[in-house]
């Protein structure tokens, strides 16, 4: 199998279990900013239907003008939402932050959450996994549902857009039919990141435990796996990778992050962080890290202080962006739509 | 609370973002994108420099058709409107941010979760326009599909909004959460509130229907009205229609705001104005446009007939359905009627008829005369503001705000700076009663 060339992605989590989503501007953008500062690849925001807190995706909206190269990755959830909704919010994130958009894709399966909607009963995530693989495919679609140069705003035929370069998506899944096409253009990354936590914040194996993969290795260009040890990661790694393969995917194109809890009490512990993922890197445990800090505020400061610079040193860490897309941090082609007529050059 | 006592009337506006129809201009060297959100920053900070009291978003939830293809001839694409308007709040510092979602295709918890996300985030410049449009063409979009009939679609709507205010209300203001536990015809939502009571308490409620049941739940439950009936007398009529059915909800005239949209063609000379007017109007209906528009009008093909020619003989199909996605037509025949008479009275071809009879502007002249019109128009009871649509994006309001504002100010007609931070207290409008604890 082969190792990792491009140095590791570098991602981090702005929420932790003890400190919630708050409705608090200021806070998520001094956050956001300071990774930008060290120059990660992108942020996340974890959010669960039922709250409490604040809509994951409407924060980082708010917080994208006041960035400029960080991308900025919200949970949306798939289980009590509109698909055709969750398409269209994320094409916008991509288009108010110029291709910084990404979404790590989650599920509902608690009774209290079921209970905000009353729309359906709770299901196992064994039922709701497949489903949130589904919701992926149809905004995938949806995306591409605007081939790239429909507008055309030609004067001579007073014609605004091509609609032969416009697209029914046509999509039926086990519990919803989306017809398409989008109403929102195509973002300008063709199709904003999507993330898969591919073993969940509770493993207890079974069957909605590979569902989880299962959508991890057909439908996201990242996966995060949490793993203790290096080996347990590279060997998470290999089993997505094949799995991805086994779907007709290039595995090049799926990047398997190991999320690794965080907590950097003191500023050698950030030092001995970086030796940390310098070490699992060369080790080939992962294509880099999402980090999770127990206290953002403290470790995130910590982290660009103490962490980043050594990692730079090494060659393992960019001293600035390159480019201004999270596709473009992360190596990852902006994808020709599915239906676009003569496959364009990844750019 | 009470709301702040207002001295003497004064003018609402409000910034519309160019819409999806042929009246936003695109074939024009200043038309920009309609996507990027440069024009949306560039439309919103001119109109916090203007100091207007909301910015606006519409809503579509279906590519619109015409003789079963998408309709290519106008602007087409835009964003999600609670998501722009989360990144505008960080580019604005006063002026309120209005979205239209529909209440058909949405549920209670997840949008008011949205909008309550919208509201913290603004510092309480939150409104919600709450459309109810639905067919079952745009259903296809949706899990839920399918169409309400126009009677279910406001008790949606109505039952829509009282459980978003429950949920708005449970918020913890100081103390812990309170429990929703809604059970209606429409919905059923048990359980907490997502976030803290928001900084307007609720957001402001726009709604924008014209049937009698619209009205009706505009006086019961709407901040403001958004309407089409943006001539004097027409203006009069509506106004005074909707505020009479405030009472029976137990609400002053004054609780609700009335705003037509509208639009402003200025110039300097009345003469140059009603030039420049005409030129746009030519700009909005191209001969394809032209064309189409009768079509819809006639529920048949047209497409061999001449723009430049006369009107059709043959009479309207009152049962051809070319257009989808848009409000149908009550009486084609009426307005074939009326068309036919207006060319042959006029001499007018096709595309000359549909310029002449639809969608003239509203406010054309110099810019003393249209501050003069705008404050007679609220003075005789006709609106208590105005939504401007500008024709063109990003840079149409940008004539207004420099040169009509400053002489609608000199009048004692606009405010002179914003005197709050919410957009309830730029509209003088109440903050809403948190209703005590039940329990
Ligand atoms: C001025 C105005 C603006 C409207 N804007 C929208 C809109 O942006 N999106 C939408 O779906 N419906 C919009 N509507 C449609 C209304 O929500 C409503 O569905 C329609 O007017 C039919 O209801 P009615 O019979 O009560 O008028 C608008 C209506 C009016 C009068």
């Amino acid at each position: 199998m082969p190792a990792p060339h491009h140095p590791p992605r570098l991602a981090v989590a702005l929420d932790a279990p003890r400190h919630p989503l708050r409705p608090d501007a200021a806070h998520y953008t001094a956050l956001a900013r300071l990774a930008e500062r060290g120059t990660l690849d992108f942020v996340t925001l974890g959010d669960r239907f039922g709250g409490p807190g604040p809509d994951a995706l409407g924060l980082l909206a708010r917080i994208a003008p006041a960035t400029e190269r960080i991308g900025l990755v919200p949970a949306v959830t798939t289980t009590h939402t509109e698909p055709f909704h969750v398409s269209t919010a994320l094409a916008t994130l991509d288009w108010v932050s110029r291709g910084r958009a990404g979404w790590t894709v989650e599920v509902s399966t608690t009774a209290a959450e079921a209970a905000l909607t009353g729309r359906r009963p709770a299901a196992p995530p064994a039922e709701v996994w497949p489903e949130a693989g589904e919701v992926a495919d149809a905004a995938g679609r949806l995306w591409d549902s605007w081939e790239d140069g429909a507008e055309i705003r030609d004067r001579a035929t007073g014609r605004f857009v091509d609609r032969d370069k416009l697209h029914p998506i046509d999509f039926t899944g086990r519990t919803f039919a989306v017809r398409g096409p989008s109403i929102v253009p195509r973002p300008p990354q063709g199709r904003p990141v999507t993330v898969v936590d591919a073993t969940g914040a509770e493993s207890t194996g079974g069957p909605g435990e590979r569902a989880r993969r299962e959508v991890a290795a057909a439908r996201a260009d990242v996966a995060l796996v949490r793993a203790e040890d290096p080996q347990t990661a590279g060997a998470a790694r290999a089993a997505l990778r094949d799995r991805a393969r086994a779907h007709g995917r290039d595995p090049g194109r799926l990047l398997v992050l190991a999320s690794l809890p965080v907590e950097l009490e003191s500023p050698a512990d950030a030092a001995g962080l970086a030796d940390l993922l310098t070490d699992w890197y060369a080790q080939g445990a992962a294509d880099g890290f999402h980090l999770r800090p127990a206290d953002p505020v403290r470790d995130l400061a910590r982290l660009v202080e103490g962490t980043v610079p050594p990692l730079r040193e090494r060659g393992l860490l960019r001293r600035s962006y390159e480019g201004t897309t999270l596709r473009a941090h992360l190596g990852l082609p902006r994808p020709a739509g599915i239906y676009a007529a003569t496959p364009e050059a990844a750019r | 609370m009470s709301p702040e006592p207002r001295p003497r009337r004064q003018l609402h506006l409000a910034a519309h973002f160019p819409g999806v129809n042929n009246t936003t201009v695109w074939d024009d060297p200043r038309s920009g994108s309609q996507i990027d959100f440069a024009s949306f920053t560039h439309l919103a900070r001119t109109a916090e420099r203007g100091l207007f009291d909301f910015f606006f978003l519409a809503e579509g939830l279906r590519l619109r058709e015409h003789k079963g293809r998408i309709h290519d001839l106008d602007v087409l694409g835009r964003p999600e409107s609670v998501t722009v308007l989360n990144a505008l709040a960080a580019v604005t510092d006063r002026l309120g941010l209005a979205a239209t979602v529909s209440a058909t295709f949405n549920e209670p918890y997840e949008l008011a979760r949205r909008l309550a996300t919208l509201d913290h985030l603004s510092g309480g410049r939150a409104a919600w326009n709450v459309v109810t449009t639905s067919d079952a063409f745009t259903g296809e979009n949706f899990r839920r599909g399918g169409f309400l009939d126009h009677a279910d679609r406001y008790t949606r709507a109505a039952e829509f909004l009282a459980t978003a205010r429950e949920l708005w209300d449970a918020g913890p203001e100081g103390g812990p959460p309170r429990r929703v536990d809604h059970r209606g015809p429409h919905f059923t939502v048990r359980g907490e509130p997502p976030l803290p009571r928001s900084p307007q308490g609720h957001p402001v409620v726009i709604q924008a229907g014209d049937s009698p049941e619209g009205r009706e739940f505009a006086a019961s439950a709407a901040d403001v009205v958004f309407t089409r009936h943006g001539t004097l007398e027409a203006g009069q009529a509506f106004s005074a229609d909707v505020k009479r059915r405030l009472a029976a909800y137990g609400r002053r005239p004054d609780a609700l705001r009335i705003m037509p949209g509208v639009t402003v063609v200025l110039g300097d000379t009345p003469a140059e104005a009603q030039e420049h007017a005409a030129e746009i109007r030519r700009q909005q209906v191209s001969p394809q446009t032209a064309l189409l528009t009768l079509e819809q009008v006639w529920g048949v093909d047209l497409s061999s007939y001449d723009p430049d020619g006369p009107l059709p003989d043959i009479d309207p199909d009152p049962h051809g359905e070319l257009a989808r996605g848009r409000v149908r037509i009550a009486d084609p025949q009426a307005v074939a009627d009326r068309w036919r008479a207006v060319s042959r009275a006029k001499g007018l071809s096709i595309r000359e008829t549909v310029i002449e009879t639809t969608g003239r502007q509203s406010f054309i002249g110099t810019p003393e005369s249209v501050a003069r019109e705008m404050t007679a128009f609220a003075a005789a009871g006709a609106a208590d503001g105005f939504i401007l649509v500008p024709h063109l994006t990003p840079g149409g309001l940008d004539p207004f705000v420099a040169r009509v504002v400053p002489l609608l100010q000199e009048r004692g007609a606009f405010r002179t700076e914003y005197a709050g931070t919410t957009l309830r207290s730029h509209l003088g409008l109440p903050d809403p009663v948190r209703p005590a604890r039940k329990d």
